[in-house]
């Protein structure tokens, strides 16, 4: 992880590599982002923001002047995605804002992602051409059609190389399948269909089919008055194409088998722990609502975000987690402030490494966590402005609980709730890190000798 | 619970429960339209906070149980609080839907049930949500928006709460508008 005792495997330490955003405080709604996303081989790193656009970034292949380097994110392709739209029924403004990327695996060329915003799942193709045709026999090169009379030749158009250009065009568009808010998409590991989740509907779609889609998960109860929760979040199992689980906000998560039914209301295993009675206060609902569910690269494990903690589940187990990792535990005493200035209903992601070592979240100060399973240490690292200087180290930050704060330590009333780190993702691959602040994209790299 | 302790509890729920209210209020006119996970989570705080406030003026001994100043949820007829009925005479069908209603209880709920001030607004009767004992989380749900018809019956007086601006605040009076 970073630093001497910093925690996890020791030798890793974490360096500031790049920042992507406007520097200055004042922040435009538009540009706060809202999800972020690796490819499957790490090389792209997508953004999504509130304004409906998508940012790309490209990683730079590795330099043989600076081996110990690996190569920069540079901007590759951006695109609006979804613009806000109205609802005239129910006299609702459908928000623009990206809520989930998640790339589709390789297949050619072109990459191909999913973008969702509260109601439309979007599948755009990103495309390179760096070739143009050249020597057409009746177009001038500037497009102008030539006087027919002045053809005496006939010739045929040759491709020249030009700067390389990234086109996004939009390929399908799955609409009207959601009464509800869309909260995650997921691909399946058959590559044919992907599901995605509102707060009472899970649908199935097929990647080529856009005019429909199999309600596959419905808690709606057939009276709304009844309702006691909702789905927060939903994901495929990484290798078992039939398997997918969902959370919900009573932090319960279900597991379902595509084959056992059409409809899988009935859930093949839940996950639940029992409630510690001496945690009982007014925000127990809130704060045992799961706000991210992810399965492990292997697809033995899943681990969930809840507003204080970070649980890791043995498939095979459904009593209880078999790791659990506080988070942010001196929150616990300031719930009733946090209700109040509305941070206790932020929903923080969580991600795993590539090899399912290390589990990572953020916090608010623009603090962010990391946990690593086998050694059991843990790291509280910050993405600031101030620790930017190209390949500084980041040196582990401390919250004091007790009365007597040591030095370089932060205490929890001086914390900035303002400044949240509600996603963050690690390259499947590589340690490196992309970690989004409210408007800015940190890139944190391993410190290579 | 040693009286302060009850009063401490009790202003604090009231607090919660003002937050809450207004928080629904402002989330009508967020963009994007109501959260049904948010509106979900508010109304599960007000319930709890509606309970404990409760629970903890029982606390306070019997004669403080008068809910005509306090109660801030209350929009129902002033005959019922003045004599106080536990039971209010009810339509028929209800018996049979309250036992499908009740739900898995809350662990501290068990002490709600002698809750007797909890009365009905009339005017927002529906046919499965007419019985007077606290359901649980099961109708939590619809409870934290306020009706559009919510009003003060002929007869009832106006009292000066702390929190009049939320006289139609959690309680089964309220609707969930989706």
């Amino acid at each position: 992880m970073a630093g001497a005792g910093g925690g996890g495997n020791s030798d890793v330490q974490w360096c500031f590599s790049q920042v992507k955003g406007a520097i200055d405080d004042d922040v435009a709604e538009a540009d706060i982002i809202s999800t972020v996303e690796f490819n499957h081989s790490g090389e792209l790193l997508a953004t999504g923001d509130k304004g409906g656009r998508v940012v790309i970034f490209q990683q730079e292949p590795e330099s043989k002047s600076q081996p110990q380097c690996r190569g920069e994110y540079n901007v590759y392709s951006t695109f609006q995605s979804h613009e806000p739209e109205f609802d005239y029924l129910k006299s609702l403004e459908i928000e623009e804002k990206i809520n989930k990327i998640r790339w589709l695996p390789q297949k050619n060329a072109a990459q191909f992602l999913l973008s969702t915003n509260d109601k439309t799942i979007k599948l755009w193709k990103i495309s390179e051409r760096d070739k143009r045709p050249e020597g057409y026999n009746l177009k001038e090169e500037d497009g102008r059609y030539r006087d027919f009379n002045t053809v005496t030749t006939l010739r045929v158009p040759v491709f020249r190389p030009m700067d390389l250009m990234v086109e996004a065009s939009p390929r399908r568009v799955f609409a009207n399948a959601h009464t509800y808010h869309i909260n995650s998409i997921s691909v399946n590991s058959d590559c044919e269909t992907y599901l995605s989740a509102d707060d009472l509907r899970i649908n199935l779609w097929n990647l080529e089919i856009t005019d429909r889609s199999f309600n596959i998960v419905d808690i709606k109860p057939a009276n709304m008055e009844e309702l006691t929760e909702v789905i927060t979040a939903a994901e495929f199992h990484p290798n078992q194409c039939n398997t997918f689980v969902y959370s919900s906000s009573k932090g319960t998560i279900r597991l379902c088998d595509m084959r056992a039914s059409a409809l899988c209301d009935k859930h093949a295993k839940m996950f639940e722990e029992p409630e510690d009675p001496n945690n009982r206060s007014f925000f127990s609902e809130i704060i045992s609502s799961i706000s991210d569910v992810k399965f492990s690269h292997s697809g033995r494990y899943m681990m969930t975000r809840d507003y204080l903690s970070v649980k890791i589940w043995d498939l095979n187990m459904e009593s209880r987690p078999v790791e659990t990792y506080q988070v942010h535990e001196y929150l616990r005493s300031k719930l009733c402030s946090l209700y109040e200035n509305d941070c206790i209903f932020d929903k923080f992601e969580c991600c795993w490494n590539g090899n399912d070592s290390v589990v990572m979240t953020g916090s608010y100060n623009n603090f962010f966590r990391m946990f690593d399973r086998g050694y059991r240490q843990d790291v509280t690292l910050e993405a600031s402005r101030e620790n930017s200087k190209p390949r500084s180290v980041l040196k582990p930050r401390k919250v004091s609980t007790g009365g007597k704060r040591k030095k370089d330590e932060i205490s929890v009333d001086s914390l900035d709730f303002n400044k949240k780190i509600l996603h963050t993702a690690w390259h499947p691959l590589d340690n490196i890190i992309a970690v989004a602040t409210t408007n800015n994209l940190y890139i944190f790299q391993e410190k290579l000798n | 619970m040693s009286a302060t302790t009850a009063m401490e509890v009790n202003a604090e729920a009231r607090r919660i429960l003002a937050v809450s209210i207004s928080k629904l209020y402002a989330s009508r006119n967020q963009r994007g339209g109501l959260r049904l996970h948010r509106s979900l989570l508010l109304s599960m705080v007000m319930r709890s906070a509606r309970d404990i406030y409760h629970s903890s003026r029982e606390c306070e001994g019997p004669s403080d149980a008068q809910p005509t100043q306090e109660e801030p949820m209350d929009t129902s007829s002033s005959l019922e609080e003045q004599t106080g009925l536990p039971e209010p005479v009810q339509p028929e069908p209800q018996p049979t839907l309250n036992s499908t209603e009740l739900p898995p209880e809350e662990p501290d709920s068990a002490e709600e049930d002698s809750d007797s001030e909890i009365t009905e607004d009339k005017e927002n009767l529906s046919p499965t949500r007419q019985s007077r004992k606290r359901r649980g989380k099961v109708s939590a749900a619809p409870d934290f928006l306020p009706s559009k018809r919510a009003r003060l019956e002929p007869g009832e007086e106006r009292y000066a709460a702390p929190l009049g601006s939320c006289r139609a605040g959690a309680g089964e009076s309220l609707r969930l508008c989706l």
